[in-house]
């Protein structure tokens, strides 16, 4: 298959673009794979493609419910970072940020990884000292970050309400320059067309019914296009874990689900040049390259799986963006959607082996997943080929709550809804 | 006289001119007339740019589907941008711009990008700009110097960054039944719920019921069309139980029947009247919705189908008969189905030449031939426009002979010379709302449309909505839709006469017409027909991958007019029906919506303020405020050139000197009453409450189930079964919450009652050596002396004749009271302690002064309580009684929480007679370069006046094991970097000495 | 949304705050099975389906509400007080 480059899409515009070639192949299910991936969002198809580039390991299928990127890579308002501040989760997105600074070319694909920086508002001198911790805790964990002061930040991102007079006053800002955006979709359909072309089978339509077992070992799934045996079955179904788990026999699991809603405005010329959080709420906001202020804020607090959410987290979400950018009262609300969150018990993912012999588990990603999608892909293809974790999802285990090991990064406890 | 306005007719009032002006250009219209139609009259054909290749643009639509002309209007100062014309009310002074363009409409540099056509098909991006892989532009940075180029390039309005000076309202309504759509179903339907009793709210997106019948020149009754629905709308008017919403456009559809709505209160006046809301955001919970929201047309796609002067046929009919406004001199239909002929007898009539009918249907029915000839035109069956003329106006259309059976065009292409191209590809039901309610569309063969699935909620359909396009059909089915709302059977009884419909509803389905040059699917965002193959040939087959390669039916329209098209060509490049292609699942909002308007009164004010009954008075005597949550506190009571730093250690020198005041109105307050309120107390501290005596309070400590440090507080038993908990300021709603989640749920056979009095109560702590002092001066009813009134006791008196409830306890360790009284006596017990302070020069001190006293004496807050530390990191195991159990104690003893390498509270001494800072780390070593491994974290810091040093309390790996050890403070973030000695975190007056005596 | 609060009437999601599954059971308090801990603290059936759970009516008479909701289509079958209904998460 041909690589993309300004002179292939050249040559292609002289033929009048008829001579492109699909992006990957639509093969049938073989009876049987090496490895088994469910799940052909962001993570299952970073998971493939790994497992083929780095582990050598190519009779993998992708088996995938709907249409590849259908679940939350799809979903998502695309911020990239690793803004964080326990060691166990810094060392994870860092990982994951390295990726990304070199994904475009890795996958021969334009994701569209824009580093415009992330930029936290503390509104409170106690906000403002908790960020530091976590900028400092970055800075000691070899990520970039710096503090900007209330004057900075007026220079920075025009637009913002930077008064004294503010309902809650920017009392300074962390930004990580390294952050940013990609475009998600792209990061689909890179991994995609990237695993395609080392031999994966990525498989569209094709539900998983129930798993095939001997003993305890599973040893296969069944689907909606027949049964397929491998001697490893992964998952990577954030947003459905608890509900594929089911038909493996696991009935409860630390895991809830939960709809986020998402926002875009019409599209405008350029108006914010960074990604902005409101620390006075919770509200994230950037723009994306054809125009439109794509933000979000907090879940809508209730166990769901209709990808839909309600009034009451909207009007939230909007109160807070206005408050923040006075100006976009003005503006226009475009569409807005629901994605179905797996809420983990402390906020952070689990990427494991098990819990039964031949499966594999990569799933709790909260809000969290999109910029996790490298690492995530890397770390599960590692642990799926090596049966060991590697370094970077050691901790990131199921066992972990057993042993009072929780990495919470906000502090909220076992209650998934405020993660 | 406007170029092309009729002499007569329409329903805009000739007699008031309006004038406004467009890119800076002065026209006039009159009242009645929306932007577009304005401009249509004054022969403004070029009025838009695309957003891919800047091609120029007409208006293309008459309602709230247009994809072209969409304009910045320049009103109250500032700039609101993607405004379709079509929508938007003229009014004398009314200032509006085109948008995407660089300098001017006619003359755009963007257009440049037309020459890129192919280069720049769907996706390009995706596939080049990755840049080098060595050198200064490896990584991201090629991309990002690309990408500059293009966001400038994309979007489409300007938005300025002045705040928006409106105002917003939001509603809630409840109602039986709300009708969406006002048009003649909609309006039948509501006249019917409203007569069987119901309360019944109808909502109508434009300024005017009546909907298709305002400019379908049908005859109701013996009565036009128009004057029958305005004659229904007006009895509507007398129901008592009716509200009619004009401008209001119901844009979601929400669980439980629960519909979202946009009013546009004011859009349409020069100026909304002071103190009045621009928007209206309207909740509706509604039993039972009807759905009438009518059909929208499709265009068909053929090349240069997005002339400037091209139109939908159904648009010029409305123009012409509403607005009096012709879309040209020479007029050419091109349609799949009969409604466009109807639309050229309306324009003949309005004074109008029709060039041609050209149809791709072989043969047409009687009625559509009997109107063509009314049209004064034979039509051109078999046959299609397979391209267009003109640059920045049409000139004329180029008719090919076509097959509808195979798709094929074939023989000589002859040029007809026309100004205006009116096109109709059959008629689409506006399922958006069903959409969102949960449920997916179904596909009709006959009539080439969705129609509305079986309902998910409670609605029921009426009109064109449900694929019924003729008014016959909307007032039955409105009128049926009313009544079922009623809960009554459809009505046999006599309907409005109206000419029965002659002409076929059913298109052929022709969607395209392939052929030479860029052939458009979505206008706004620029897909071609070429794009949409493209996306198949690499794959993109699925509705979703379609729609997110080429961005299809993503633009401000929401892909109104191009879905359908769009799916037909997908379609027919797999080889598969349109069913089989599938439909994508609308999402709300049905159209824009002001984001100012859905945060409504919360915008300019976001949340609440709470204020504590002595406010003013800090306010008054110089407080510098600070935010804490929704509170508001004193941060220090700075006098005249003092430095924060220098009042804070001024403040808390008082207190240990002599005596200071600080408000703690703040601290949440529970009271705890009944028979088990004791036992219950038991069960969430983790220490023991059944013990403490009356008239007497005790620190307590709550964990989480899974153990951690949740919240601390003091709490007084007031009598047997009488408690007054406080929490921290922070957690008060968090732990009155957990409580009652602990009665109803846990423990629903404990007699407890649960109230939370924070507001209920003012509190003072007076704290200092001469504190009692203080107290004896104004304190009458009680003795507080410390027999009466040892350490942790209670007692009731009055200051100042209010009554006053005083508990000794210390956060400052200084012998320290806390005076409570009835909030509303706050300010004057305050004052009345400052007047018996003042032989002690008593001083006001403010959160950084009491965040001092409290680092001096090493006790914990917020700061240490993160959520992710135990009792054992804070050296509260003291407090975890091993005589019951607690909330917490199931699961605290894991192996990670008893670790003793945790990060665990010492006190730390700056040793470079420099500050420290909330949120530096510290390091065993390293530098500023190699800022090294974090053992740790300051959580708080402070100068300590009694000590004359910067101390703070930290979070260290291994805690106590490193006292007397020195360590690097290491504060990147703030370039501050030095030693700190690690102590033990009671730094002053360990023993208590002072607070106990 | 709408709750039909026992006490209330039909009240807006908007005043309602979620406190969670309902299906689970505390162990004794004074239970050292750490695994009955974990299991329920940590576990969840976090069914997509009908769904037992817990709402307290925070913007109203603060009363814990059991709610049975579709979480596929939000549809809400049932609403009774959390101290009356028969049976959860008591100890």
């Amino acid at each position: 298959m041909a690589e993309y480059s300004a002179l292939s899409l050249l040559k292609n515009a002289l033929s009048g673009n008829r001579d492109w070639k699909p992006a990957w192949r639509k093969p049938d299910p073989k009876p049987r794979y090496d490895v088994i991936v469910i799940g052909g969002g962001g993570h299952g198809l970073a998971t493939a493609y790994y497992l083929a580039a780095e582990h050598g390991i190519t009779n993998v299928a992708v088996l995938e419910k709907g249409w590849l990127g259908s679940g939350n890579i799809g979903r998502n308002t695309t911020i990239v970072r690793s803004n964080y501040l326990l060691p166990e989760s810094l060392r994870f997105y860092e990982f994951s940020m390295k990726l990304w600074e070199n994904l475009s070319h890795e996958l021969n694909y334009n994701v569209m990884f824009s580093q415009r920086g992330v930029l936290n508002l503390a509104h409170s001198p106690g906000q403002a000292d908790a960020f530091i911790r976590r900028g400092n805790a970055m800075r000691h964990g070899g990520v970039d970050a710096e503090w900007l002061t209330p004057q900075e930040i007026a220079r920075k991102v025009p637009g913002l309400d930077t008064s004294g007079s503010a309902r809650f006053p920017i009392a300074g800002g962390l930004l990580q320059p390294r952050a940013g955006t990609a475009r998600h979709d792209a990061v689909a359909w890179g991994y995609a067309r990237a695993a395609d072309r080392r031999g994966v089978d990525l498989i569209e339509n094709c539900e998983v019914t129930g798993f095939l077992r001997d003993g305890d070992q599973i040893t296969g799934v069944s689907t909606t296009r027949g049964d397929i045996r491998a001697k490893k079955v992964a998952l990577a179904v954030a947003g459905s874990t608890s509900r594929v788990l089911q038909r493996a026999g696991i009935e409860r699991f630390p895991i809830e689900s939960h709809v986020l809603q998402a926002f875009v405005s019409e599209a405008i010329k350029p108006f914010v040049n960074c990604v902005v959080t409101f620390g006075a709420g919770h509200l994230y906001m950037s723009q994306s390259d054809k125009g439109g202020l794509v933000f979000g804020g907090s879940l809508d607090f209730y166990n769901s799986y209709a990808q839909r959410g309600n009034l009451p987290a909207a009007e939230d979400v909007m109160s807070e963006i206005c408050a923040m950018f006075p100006a976009v009262a003005r503006l226009r609300l475009l569409r807005s959607w629901g994605g179905v969150m797996d809420m983990s018990m402390d906020g952070s993912p689990i990427i494991t082996r098990g819990p039964l012999p031949g499966l594999y588990l990569n799933c709790g990603w909260c809000y969290g997943g999109f910029k996790a999608t490298p690492a995530s892909g890397y770390s599960f293809a590692w642990t799926i080929a090596r049966d060991e974790p590697h370094a970077i999802n050691a901790p990131f285990t199921l066992s972990r709550f057993e042993r009072g090991a929780a990495i919470d990064e906000t502090g909220h406890g076992p209650t998934p809804k405020l993660h | 006289m406007s170029p092309r306005r009729t002499r007569t007719g329409g329903l805009i009032d000739r007699a008031r001119t309006i004038r406004f002006t467009f890119d800076g250009e002065s026209y006039t219209g009159h009242a009645g007339d929306t932007l577009a139609s304005a401009l249509l009259a004054n022969g403004v054909s070029l009025a838009g740019r695309s957003f891919k290749y800047h091609r120029p643009r007409g208006v293309f639509s008459a309602g709230i589907d247009e994809p072209n002309v969409l304009v910045t209007l320049l009103r109250e100062g500032v700039r609101e941008p993607n405004i379709p014309a079509t929508q938007i009310e003229i009014y004398d002074g009314l200032r509006a711009e085109s948008q995407n363009r660089f300098p001017s409409l006619a003359w755009d540099l963007g257009a440049v990008n037309q020459l890129g056509g192919r280069l720049i098909g769907a996706g390009f991006y995706y596939k080049t700009f990755m840049g080098p892989v060595i050198g200064p532009l490896k990584g991201t940075r090629f991309w990002m110097m690309c990408e500059h180029f293009i966001r400038c390039a994309a979007g489409l309005g300007r938005a300025d960054y002045e705040a928006d000076p409106s105002r917003y309202e939001r509603v809630n309504a409840f109602c039986d039944v709300l009708v969406v759509g006002g048009g003649i179903a909609g309006l039948m339907a509501a006249e019917a719920a409203a007569k069987a009793g119901k309360r019944v709210i109808l909502a109508e997106q434009e300024p005017q019921t009546g909907g298709f019948a305002r400019w379908s020149d049908e005859t109701l009754d013996g009565k036009p069309a128009h004057q029958w629905v305005a004659e229904l709308t007006e009895r509507l008017t007398r129901f008592d139980t009716v509200r009619l919403l004009p401008r209001t456009a119901v844009w979601g559809y929400y669980d439980g029947n629960t519909l979202a709505a946009l009013e546009r209160v004011h859009d349409h006046v020069a100026r909304t009247p002071k103190g009045h809301a621009r928007q209206r955001h309207w909740t509706i919970r509604a039993r039972d919705v009807v759905l009438a929201t009518g059909a929208l047309e499709r265009p068909i796609v053929f090349p240069g189908n997005d002339r400037p002067g091209v139109m939908l046929a159904g648009a010029t009919r409305r123009y012409a008969t509403e607005f009096g406004v012709l879309p040209g001199n020479r007029t050419i239909f091109f349609t799949n189905n009969d409604s466009a002929y109807e639309a050229a007898v309306a324009i003949k009539r309005a004074g109008g030449h029709i060039a041609a009918i050209v149809d791709v249907r072989p043969r047409i029915g009687d009625a559509a031939t009997a109107l063509a000839t009314e049209a004064g035109v034979v039509p051109l069956t078999g046959r299609a426009v397979a391209g267009t003329k003109g640059s920045r106006a049409l000139s004329g259309a180029l008719v090919q002979a076509f097959d509808a059976e195979t798709g094929r065009l074939s023989g000589e292409a002859r040029p007809l010379e026309c100004d205006s191209l009116a096109v109709s590809g059959g008629w689409q039901p506006v399922l958006h709302l069903a959409s969102q309610a949960g449920a997916k569309p179904v596909w009709d063969e006959d009539k080439q449309a969705f129609l509305p699935p079986e309902p998910a909620q409670r609605w029921t359909g009426a009109g064109a909505f449900l694929g019924k396009f003729s008014s016959a059909d909307a007032l039955a089915s409105g009128r049926d839709a009313g009544l079922k709302c009623a809960g009554k059977r459809p009505s046999r009884a006599r309907l409005p006469e109206i000419a029965p419909e002659a002409l076929n509803p059913a298109p052929a389905p022709v969607l395209e017409i392939r052929g030479r040059g860029k052939a458009f699917v979505d206008f706004q965002h620029d897909v071609t027909a070429d794009d949409v193959r493209l996306a198949h040939r690499e794959g993109f087959v699925s509705v979703e991958h379609l729609k997110r390669y080429t961005t299809l039916g993503m633009a401000t329209d929401q892909g109104k007019t191009s879905n359908v098209p769009g799916l037909a060509i997908m379609a027919a490049a797999r080889g598969i029906t349109i069913p089989e292609a599938g439909t994508t699942r609308f999402r709300p909002p049905y159209s824009p919506v002001a984001i100012g308007a859905l945060a409504a009164e919360r915008y300019g004010d976001l949340k609440p303020e709470r204020f504590t009954p002595m406010h003013d008075w800090h306010v008054e005597h110089g407080a510098e405020m600070t935010p804490a949550g929704l509170w508001h506190r004193p941060l220090v009571y700075a006098s005249a050139g003092e430095t924060v730093e220098q009042a804070y250690i001024r403040e808390a020198a008082a207190v240990r000197r002599s005596v200071g005041i600080v408000d703690v109105s703040t601290l949440g307050k529970i009271a705890v009453k009944g028979p088990d309120a004791a036992t219950f107390l038991d069960r969430v501290y983790t220490n023991t409450f059944s013990t403490l005596k009356v008239g007497k309070a005790r620190y307590g400590l709550m964990l989480r189930e899974d153990g951690i440090a949740f919240d601390d507080g003091t709490t007084w038993r007031l009598g047997e079964t009488d408690f007054l908990m406080t929490t921290t300021t922070a957690n008060a709603g968090a732990v009155m919450q957990h409580l009652e989640y602990c009665l109803d749920v846990l423990w629903p056979d404990l007699r407890v009652h649960l109230t939370s009095v924070t507001d209920q109560w003012a509190g003072a702590a007076i704290a200092g050596p001469q504190a009692r002092a203080v107290l004896e001066r104004c304190v009458t009813g009680t003795k507080v002396d410390n027999e009466t009134l040892p350490f942790m006791g209670i007692v009731h008196g009055q200051i100042d004749g209010a009554l006053v409830m005083i508990c000794r306890l210390s956060f400052s360790g200084e012998r320290a009271y806390e005076v409570y009284c009835g909030a509303g006596h706050g300010q004057h017990v305050w004052e009345a302690l400052m007047e018996a302070g003042e032989p002690f020069d008593i001083t006001p001190y403010g959160m950084e002064a009491l965040g001092a006293l409290r680092i001096e004496k090493g006790h914990v807050t917020g700061a240490e309580i993160d959520g992710r530390t135990t009792a054992r990191d804070l050296y509260l195991d003291w407090m975890l009684s091993k005589k019951k159990p607690f909330i917490g104690s199931g699961l605290m003893d894991r192996p990670a929480l008893i670790d003793r390498n945790r990060l665990r509270l010492v006190g730390i001494v700056s040793l470079d007679g420099q500050k420290l800072g909330g949120g530096a780390h510290l390091v065993e070593r390293g530098s500023s370069d190699e800022p090294g491994e974090s053992i740790g974290h300051v959580t708080a810091y402070c100068y300590s006046p009694a000590l004359q040093k910067y101390i703070g309390l930290a979070l260290v790996r291994g805690g106590k094991a490193r006292h007397g050890t020195r360590v690097l403070l290491s504060d990147p973030l703030r370039r501050r970097f030095g030693q700190v000695e690690v102590v033990s975190h009671h730094f002053f007056d360990p023993d208590g000495e002072r607070m106990h005596g | 949304m709408l709750i039909d609060c026992p006490h209330c009437g039909p009240r807006d999601l908007a005043e309602f705050s979620y406190q969670g599954d309902a299906t689970r059971t505390r162990p004794d308090p004074a239970s050292t099975d750490t695994k009955a801990w974990l299991d329920y603290v940590y576990n969840r059936p976090n069914p997509a389906g009908l769904h037992r759970e817990y709402w307290q009516h925070a913007g109203g008479c603060r009363a814990h509400l059991v709610v049975e909701r579709d979480t596929l289509t939000h549809e809400i079958r049932s609403v009774a007080f959390a101290r009356s209904a028969d049976s959860g998460d008591a100890a």
